[in-house]
C-alpha cells in the first residue's frame, strides 16, 4: 500500500515496512523514526548503516549478530530503539523485518 | 496490532538443553517484541547459571520418547554426550548461541536473572558459583512480586 511520509510517497506492507528499498532515503528514515518517537542520532545512523550493509550482503540479522558486530553492543541497541530494537530499526532502515526467532 | 502480553516471568526448573533453550529463546523473543522478561532458576534449572556446569548441559536420551531411541540404548555410556553434541551442532547452524553467550545476551537485553533461594541452599551453592550477570537470589514470594504490571504472565518450564 502507499503511504505519504513528509513530502514523499512510499510503498509499505501491512506492517509498515518498505517494500521497495530504492524509495528509502535519510528523510524517509527520519520520518519513520519520528512515528516511533525516535530522534535519529549518530548512534542510530551507525546501526542503520550496519543493518543495510547486512541486508545488501544477504546476511541474516539476529541479536547474536549485533553482539558480534563489534560496532555497538546489545545494551546500546536496546537504548537506541526501545520497544523491540530489531523490528523498529529495520523498519527505519527500510529493509524487511527479520524472520529469525533469535 | 499490539500484544497484550507486557511482561513474561519464566520459572526454569530443568537443566536439559531443550528446556533451557526454550526458556532462553522465549525470554529473548519477548524482549525483541518490547515485552519485559525475567527468569527464575530453581531446582535443576540452577545448573544453567552455575559457572562450571552451564556449558555442559545435555539433552535426555532416557525417558525421552521424542529421541526415538530404545531406553536401553539411550542409557549406554556416551550416548547422552553424543546426542547433545549433535544437537549443539544443529543449533550452531541456526546461529543459536551457546548457553554462556546466550546468558550474556539475555542480561544485556534487560532480562533479569534470578536464582531461587531455597534451591541455592538445598544444593549448597554460594554466589561465587553462579554467573556474574545474576541479578540476585530471591524467594518465590519475591519473584511473584515481580509481576507488577497488567499483562504479566508466568510460565513454568
Amino acid at each position: 500500500m502507499e503511504k505519504v511520509i513528509g513530502n514523499k510517497t512510499i510503498n509499505v506492507n501491512e506492517e509498515g515496512y518498505l517494500t521497495d528499498f530504492s524509495q528509502w532515503d535519510k528523510e524517509v528514515a527520519a520520518e519513520l523514526a519520528k512515528e516511533k518517537n525516535i530522534e535519529l542520532t549518530d548512534g542510530h545512523w551507525m546501526v542503520i548503516d550496519y543493518l543495510q550493509e547486512k541486508y545488501k550482503n544477504e546476511e541474516a540479522l539476529s541479536i547474536r549478530g549485533i553482539k558480534k558486530s563489534g560496532k555497538f553492543n546489545i545494551k546500546e541497541f536496546y537504548n537506541l530503539f526501545p520497544g523491540g530494537p530489531l523490528k523498529i530499526s529495520t523498519l527505519i532502515a527500510g529493509i524487511p523485518k527479520p524472520k529469525s526467532c533469535i | 496490532m499490539a500484544t497484550k502480553v507486557k511482561k513474561m516471568l519464566f520459572v526454569l526448573s530443568k537443566a536439559t538443553l531443550d528446556s533451557v533453550y526454550a526458556a532462553f529463546i522465549m525470554a529473548n523473543g519477548a524482549r525483541m517484541e518490547g515485552i519485559e522478561a525475567e527468569i527464575f532458576f530453581t531446582f535443576f534449572g540452577l545448573e544453567a547459571i552455575q559457572k562450571d556446569k552451564l556449558n555442559e548441559l545435555k539433552i535426555a536420551t532416557v525417558g525421552n520418547p521424542a529421541m526415538h531411541m530404545p531406553t536401553l540404548l539411550g542409557g549406554l555410556p556416551g550416548m547422552e554426550a553424543f546426542a547433545s553434541k549433535m544437537m549443539k551442532k544443529e543449533m550452531e547452524k541456526l546461529d543459536m548461541p551457546p548457553v554462556d553467550e546466550f546468558l550474556e545476551i539475555l542480561s544485556d537485553s534487560g532480562v533479569s536473572l534470578w536464582a531461587c533461594k531455597l534451591a541455592v541452599e538445598m544444593f549448597h551453592l554460594e554466589e561465587k558459583d553462579l554467573i556474574d550477570d545474576l541479578d540476585g537470589i530471591l524467594t518465590i514470594g519475591d519473584f511473584y512480586q515481580r509481576a507488577d504490571i497488567d499483562g504479566t504472565h508466568l510460565l513454568f518450564i
